[in-house]
């Protein structure tokens, strides 16, 4: 167990080495310096400005020079606005983390519910129901449910105020964001509880006379939770990705839209900053997943 | 001493001559022969995959659809008068009326043309957009980049995995341990980040290198794409073809195939990855649905096809500025989006439940 564990966290480690390396050397790859504007500046400035920010070095020294301020909590500076990256990262992250929690929380809760619901009325109407839904749910792209919802509930019913940060009102970028994951879940659910309740110790419990409800619960739905815990890792990164659209489309200002904005701007600091982050989330996420399944579960033989 | 009156053994297993006569030994007659021929074709896997399939009315109800879809953006170009990239003239002259047209509406320019030469135009079916580009040819051109970007990236998914699965689960050992490794790194690379970080780069970086050359119509953004499903996107077919074959490959009729000499390349196209085929179809399948969505996620970033040329994604994208006007623009490719996933996934599910008779 402990060498599973520590060979997880090794790999974990790696990979976002590897994400620095892409990150970084990608970025590098891109022609023209942040310093080269339209209009010419005088050579003399632009090499301060790039012995100010090492720019002048070789590119594996900027690359040790870019790691040893990165672990040290230097994300670099914006080139768009100037200022620390770091703090406007966090402070738009805890929006996009609001957001994220919410659809992740309600994705989870409704997709067991759902889930179990279908495994105990199997192919009944609430079964066929759930199911035509999710599989519904599971072929809409992010993008396409998010301005639908505006566009119904918003703009045309007028249901829900259009998000601002005077009036914030989560409701439809929350759902936008947690259909995919909700329906994704409640198929998981649905297959692990028929499973469950085929293994013979809830014949044995029954036949023992506990409770249907106790036999549901305690028996059958602990233990179909168990597949559920794999989907939290690709939720995380599915939740944090699709947030980038949902907000942009809710005009949200969390890490998403700031990426996506930065794309356009090529405020390559920036996306490289937020690329980083986004993606030590993915790994932790992923990587707390496998030990948690593992742990849980000791029947579970991962390689 | 006399045979006969020997007495057998009732264990001996020596045939008693003595019950059989002459007519026993003749050769069968024709009517005789004919009673052993095979009364039915005998089924081979794939018949029976296809047997099943046909009894499940979601996948035939998907593959009607698709077929359905395929059909109109082959057939479409020919009849409709009007390019993707067109602005529409009438009569060699601009019209400024024709943008923003409803549903199978002319503008009074063509209305007029129309009453003067008496020639009938062809109707714009879906309307016209904000630069009064004909609606309609700019979905059926749409729905084809999304397809064919689908359809190639899980070819090219199938094809690495295939040869990547194969290679590491046949040979085992330190190679095997080698190569999965370099999947786990991969695997745990979050790959829409990459992909949307890959694509910024190789916008800029591919942007001088593909002018003039067959590739700069298609688009940086496409080619990046494509370039980064083929670096990422495969590991999980890889480990699922290694699975399949670190099973297969201990059966027995592997095991005599190398007995007679067969080289490793043979046994494993003939006798290896025939037995995977069921396996490697069904993920092709779920495969495009995903790649889809991954290009209409792009485009809807701005990170898609280049305009003109237009993708489901970026023509949702693109109606998003007028969707309180005209919502039909923007309702028009997020159904068709819906409708072509869906009906993958559910034939990729009929798929499963009719060839892997293993899950039950």
């Amino acid at each position: 167990m402990a060498k599973y564990i520590s060979k997880r966290i090794l790999l974990a480690i790696v990979s976002l080495w590897i994400i620095t390396l892409i990150t970084f050397f990608a970025m590098n790859a891109i022609p023209g310096g942040p310093f080269n504007k339209e209009k010419a500046t005088d050579p003399a400035v632009i090499q301060q400005l790039e012995a100010r920010y090492n720019l002048d070095k070789p590119l594996g020294e900027q690359y040790r020079l870019y790691m040893k301020n990165l672990l040290h909590g230097d994300w670099g500076i914006s080139t768009k606005s100037g200022r620390p990256i770091w703090n406007d990262m966090i402070e738009k992250f805890s929006v996009s983390a609001g957001l994220g929690l919410r659809a992740a929380v309600i994705a989870i809760i409704f997709g067991i519910i759902l889930g179990a619901i279908a495994a105990l009325n199997r192919n009944k109407l609430p079964d066929r129901l759930i199911i035509f839904f999710t599989t519904l749910g599971t072929a809409m792209p992010s993008f396409v449910l998010a301005t639908l919802l505006l566009l119904v509930f918003c703009l045309k019913l007028g249901l829900f105020p259009v998000f601002s940060s005077e009036n914030p009102n989560y409701t439809l970028p929350v759902i936008a964001l947690a259909v995919y994951p909700m329906a994704y879940i409640t198929r998981l659910t649905k297959t692990s509880m028929l499973d469950a309740l085929n293994q013979d110790y809830i014949r044995t419990a029954r036949a023992k006379g506990v409770s249907r409800t106790k036999v549901i619960f305690v028996h059958a739905l602990r233990n179909a939770l168990i597949p559920v815990i794999t989907y939290v890792g690709p939720m995380v990164a599915y939740i944090l990705t699709g947030s980038m659209v949902v907000e942009n489309i809710f005009t949200i200002g969390g890490l998403g839209s700031t990426f996506v904005t930065s794309i356009s701007t090529r405020d390559y600091p920036t996306i490289m900053a937020v690329t980083i982050f986004l993606a030590m989330l993915m790994v932790v996420a992923n990587l707390l997943t496998d030990i948690v399944y593992k742990l849980v579960d000791p029947r579970i033989k991962l390689d | 001493m006399d045979n006969k009156e020997m007495k057998r053994s009732f264990l001996s297993a020596q045939v008693d001559v003595s019950k059989f006569n002459a007519s026993n030994f003749e050769k069968a007659t024709d009517d005789e022969k004919r009673q052993q021929d095979v009364m039915g074709e005998s089924t081979t896997f794939f018949k029976d995959g296809m047997r099943r399939l046909r009894k499940n009315p979601l996948a035939m109800g998907s593959i009607v659809v698709l077929v359905a879809i395929i059909l109109a953006i082959l057939i479409a170009p020919h009849f409709v008068p009007y390019s993707y990239d067109e602005v529409i003239t009438v009569n060699g002259q601009r019209d400024k009326t024709m943008t923003n047209l409803d549903f199978m509406c002319y503008s009074d320019k063509e209305l007029a043309y129309m009453e003067e030469t008496g020639e009938d135009l062809f109707p714009h079916i879906f309307g016209t957009d904000g630069l009064g580009r004909d609606y309609f040819i700019r979905v059926i051109y749409g729905t084809r980049v999304s397809l064919a970007v689908g359809v190639v990236a899980a070819l090219m998914v199938v094809l690495i995995g295939i040869i990547y699965g194969s290679v590491a689960g046949y040979f085992g050992g330190k190679i095997d341990l080698v190569m999965m490794r370099i999947v786990d790194i991969i695997y745990s690379l979050p790959d829409m980040l990459i992909i949307i970080l890959l694509s910024v780069v190789l916008k800029e970086v591919l942007a001088g290198k593909l002018a003039g050359t067959v590739f700069s119509r298609l688009g940086t953004n496409m080619i990046s794409m494509f370039i980064v499903f083929g670096l990422l996107y495969w590991v999980s077919m890889a480990r699922l073809i290694r699975g399949q074959i670190l099973t297969i490959k201990n059966n027995e009729y592997v095991l005599a195939a190398k007995c007679i000499g067969t080289p490793n390349r043979k046994i494993l196209t003939k006798h290896i990855l025939p037995n995977c085929l069921s396996v490697i179809i069904i993920t092709t399948a779920l495969q495009i649905p995903s790649a889809i969505f991954t290009e209409s996620y792009l485009s809807f970033l701005g990170l898609g096809v280049s305009i003109p040329l237009s993708s489901l994604g970026s023509l949702a994208n693109d109606a998003r500025a007028g969707m309180q006007s005209y919502p039909a623009r923007l309702v028009i490719p997020a159904v068709i989006i819906c409708l072509i996933v869906l009906a993958l996934n559910l034939l990729g599910d009929g798929l499963r439940d009719a060839f892997d008779t293993k899950l039950d």
